[in-house]
């Protein structure tokens, strides 16, 4: 199994480091540079594509703030300060800077583990605009080379793409992709 | 790996209640319903079924993993296995495929014109691919192996190519399955889809065994066959 990737989000580096010597000789978890401020965090998101987002709570107003940037990571609150419980409710988990070792470490799995469990099941069976296109062309019974040149794509491109095609409609076939096809108004 | 309990002196009776699943295999013994309290041994007997042959064909078909060790293969009696892959082949010709197609057509009823042609379609030539496959075992292989068994070489073909060439049957009916779980629109979906895709299911695991035996049973067996038969 791939670790799992954790991001800090905290200005103070006494709270950094030391939830770092907790999570770090955990053999599951894989700790990224932790952010000190939220400057440059879309970016540093879209790059480090954490499964876990431990954060201060008083640096963003929501954690729905991560979702456009990492939709799949779990984020955790982070609480040493006073903060409404009213804005706690919406993370998917709340470590307190009070509790001891086994018990920080129990929910950063735990929100790993319901983070992975969503992700299982709720994929996204919907195929893309290009994955259609390619659908399209299959049914018509062009070869992987044929569908290539037309798309402008490499072969590769599109084996990688009739490969997720499959995997999302469970059909192998290309006879049963073409009434799939059909069945979605994708070809006449 | 598991492996029956029952043997030749068991009831047959208890057998199939046991593994109601092995009922389907009978027919292609020629063996009769109604068999009372005898054993499987006598069953046999009075069919001219070899016992030890068909408590192996009910192994495989009753256990997800099982394959037959060499020794088992070697110490069954397999004359009658052409017999049996050609009765289970008439079976699912003349009577499994008819029963689902018939079945798929009074979904298609429900659907519209173009897309009810393209689904009978895809069907209809699966069932054409395996009449061809079937009959290529028939016509080609199935006489090869009689040859041998009355002792006669055949050098103009090797059951080395069959497996070379035996392509899978059931992907298509995954497929099949594919459709009718999520994309059929739910009116087609009368009375008997269930009842349609309970039978799909069955073919498949029917299908998947049958593969088996040939593979792994079959292929050994006329190896060995033209070995020793020169």
């Amino acid at each position: 199994m791939t670790r799992t990737r954790i991001l800090i989000v905290e200005p103070s580096e006494v709270i950094v480091e030391g939830l770092q010597a907790i999570l770090a000789n955990q053999p599951g978890f894989h700790l990224l540079d932790a952010a000190y401020s939220t400057e440059r965090l879309t970016e540093r998101l879209i790059a480090s594509r954490p499964d876990v987002v431990i954060v201060n709570p008083t640096l963003i107003d929501q954690p729905s703030a991560f979702h456009d940037e990492a939709p799949q990571a779990a984020v955790v609150a982070l609480v040493y300060q006073y903060v409404e419980q009213q804005r706690l409710r919406a993370y998917d988990a709340i470590i307190d800077i009070r509790q001891g070792r086994s018990a920080i470490l129990e929910t950063v799995t735990a929100a790993t583990r319901r983070q992975q469990g969503d992700t299982a099941e709720t994929p996204n069976y919907e195929l893309s605009r290009r994955e259609t296109d390619v659908l399209v062309l299959v049914a018509k019974g062009l070869t992987n080379k044929e569908i290539a040149d037309s798309l402008n794509v490499s072969v590769h491109t599109v084996i990688s793409h009739r490969k997720n095609i499959m995997h999302k409609t469970g059909i192998k076939s290309v006879a049963g992709l073409t009434v799939y096809a059909m069945l979605n108004n994708l070809i006449e | 790996m598991k492996e029956f309990l029952y043997d030749s002196a068991s009831k047959m009776s208890e057998m199939i209640t046991a593994h109601p699943g092995l009922v389907m295999m009978l027919p292609r013994f020629g063996i009769e319903l109604g068999f009372g309290d005898k054993s499987i041994g006598e069953v046999c007997r009075l069919h001219g079924v070899d016992a030890g042959f068909f408590l192996l064909m009910c192994n495989v078909y009753t256990f997800d993993n099982y394959v037959p060790t060499a020794h088992v293969i070697d110490s069954t009696d397999l004359t009658h296995l052409v017999d049996y892959l050609r009765r289970s082949h008439q079976y699912y010709v003349e009577k499994r495929l008819p029963h689902i197609e018939r079945h798929l057509q009074h979904m298609a009823s429900a659907l519209p014109d173009r897309v009810a042609t393209v689904f009978m379609h895809f069907f209809s030539t699966y069932k054409n691919e395996v009449v061809a496959h079937f009959g290529h075992e028939e016509e080609r292989v199935f006489p090869h192996i009689e040859a041998l068994q009355r002792g006669h070489s055949d050098d103009s073909y090797q059951i080395d190519a069959f497996l070379a060439s035996h392509s899978n049957i059931e992907d298509k009916l995954d497929d099949l399955l594919q459709i009718i779980f999520k994309y059929l629109p739910p009116q087609a979906m009368g009375d008997d889809a269930i009842s349609v895709v309970y039978d799909i299911l069955q073919l498949s695991h029917d299908l998947r065994k049958h593969s088996l035996i040939e593979e792994k049973i079959l292929v050994p067996y006329v190896t060995h066959l033209e070995r020793t038969v020169s």
